[in-house]
């Protein structure tokens, strides 16, 4: 399981791999921001958790085809099936490294961010402290959703049609927590429940994507 | 007592279901018409909300059907993931195509009843937007249906996104809640105070429940309608495929 992880990181860090691609879909999101609602920082430091988040959500979403696709193309996931390894603990592996490279490196930059879009300074702890703890949530429901799509040949569409519903909750107390942080009001709700929704999802959501991978590799 | 299993049997279930259909039809046009007319012309307007109160007898069995319809699939689609039978994931089929619609009227009329009512079309207000939330569900899982060729496939993959969806859905629910307080009356039709008499403020008042409750009956005998036809027909397609790629190999 730790070769499947640094495999996937080695290919994703190097040359052709896409690594940073989210990173940048994320801050040219923040960028256009400010053009479409224009540059008043009161009004910029109001949205900028909701902004923030939806960009993180958003260029998540952006990589998640990559998760299964290339291993399903070039055969590598039928043989990994193969291995004595467990498809859940495959697809954990794959949510994990897809978080390595796309969740990690947006909860790093968002403060920076932040910084763009003007908000304000109790916001920047919550905000890495919310994307922190929603964005491995991100990647394994992604990882589920990519593992339905994975046969597909237009699966891309499809794919965005069907985990966007499934983000909604998160994205609810992700932003909640961003948004009452910046404001200074009690945060412990959100907190537990966005952390109650990641741990359940990593606890559960592999079995289902182990299930929907293992039809797809019949 | 015939087990309900039998009905797992393609042929049985087409001959009941073909047996079963024109009364199911008659008796859901009936209870339909006569609720609806009942509702729309037989009922006094409400003091505050005038005539357009009368949306309600479309607007709130479409929205209990949306919902049930889904908790239908649900089952169904355990039934296919534990028991194989076809006819449980083909109905769950063929009530999603039902369902999206429920979910697309139910919006509708709330938007046309909301609008003289709360002075807008639309707001965030949780039912609501729980409600939108569930209509991408329905998109969402009959687009999967459509995108894969293997009927077995499809089958297994739409029948997990319930499962998943399911467990969403009612996070969803519950976020969205907390999210946001709405404008969105709570449930005043169905309350245990309000059967047992033992509330009687915040019920619907009898001269509505009556016609109400037909209403409802009558989209319960739609949906079962329109599931025996829509499943009736599934299995007639599955049928027709295996006879022309047999008529193929031969």
């Amino acid at each position: 399981m730790i070769a499947l992880l640094t495999r996937d990181l080695k290919l994703a860090t190097r040359a052709g791999g896409g690594f940073g691609l989210g990173l940048a879909f994320f801050l040219i999101v923040v960028i256009l921001v400010p053009f479409s609602v224009g540059p008043e920082s009161g009004l910029l430091s109001d949205i900028a958790p909701g902004v923030l988040w939806l960009g993180a959500l958003l260029a998540c979403l952006l990589s998640l085809d990559r998760i299964l696709a290339l291993d399903w193309e070039d055969g590598t996931l039928d043989l990994v099936a193969t291995s004595p390894l467990p498809l859940e603990g495959v697809v954990t592996i794959k949510a994990l490294a897809h978080w390595l490279t796309t969740g990690l490196p947006m909860v790093i930059a968002a403060p920076l961010f932040g910084l763009l879009l003007n908000l304000p300074q109790p916001g920047y702890f919550w905000l890495v402290l919310s994307l922190a703890i929603g964005t491995p949530a991100l990647s394994v429901v992604g990882t589920f959703g990519a593992a339905l799509t994975v046969g597909l040949k237009r699966g891309g569409l499809l794919l965005s049609l069907l985990v966007l519903p499934l983000y909604v909750p998160t994205l609810i107390f992700g932003a909640e927590l961003a948004r009452r942080g910046a404001d200074g009001q009690a945060t412990t709700t959100p907190l537990l429940m966005l952390a109650g929704i990641t741990f359940g999802v990593i606890a559960l959501l592999p079995f289902a994507s182990a299930l929907v991978l293992r039809v797809n590799l019949r | 007592m015939a087990s309900i299993w039998e009905y797992a049997n393609p042929v049985k279930f087409s001959k009941t279901a073909s047996a079963v259909l024109p009364w199911v039809t008659v008796l859901a046009a009936v209870t339909l018409a006569t609720g609806l007319v009942w509702g729309f012309f037989f009922t006094p307007d409400d003091f505050r909300q005038g005539s357009t109160v009368k949306i309600i007898y479309i607007h709130v069995p479409a929205a209990m059907m949306a919902i049930n319809i889904w908790a239908m699939m649900l089952v169904t689609s355990l039934i296919w993931l534990i028991r194989r039978h076809h006819v449980s994931v083909l109905a769950a089929k063929g009530a999603a195509s039902v369902g999206v619609v429920m979910t697309l009227i139910a919006l509708i009329t709330g938007a046309v009843w909301g609008q003289p009512m709360w002075g807008t079309w639309w707001v965030w207000d949780p039912r609501l937007t729980s409600f939108l939330i569930l209509f991408l569900f329905y998109l969402g899982y009959l687009a999967l249906w459509e995108a894969i060729d293997d009927p077995d496939t499809a089958a297994d993959l739409t029948s997990v996104l319930c499962i998943v969806g399911s467990v969403f859905a009612i996070l969803s629910r519950y976020a969205v809640n907390f999210w946001n307080q709405g404008l969105h009356q709570g449930a005043s039709v169905m309350r245990a105070g309000a059967v047992t008499g033992t509330d009687t403020e915040e019920k619907v008042s009898n001269v509505f429940f009556y016609p109400l409750l037909l209403c409802m009956i009558g989209f319960v005998l739609l949906f079962v309608a329109l599931v025996f036809l829509r499943t009736r027909t599934e299995i007639h397609k599955r049928r027709t495929s295996a006879l022309l790629a047999r008529e193929r190999l031969s």
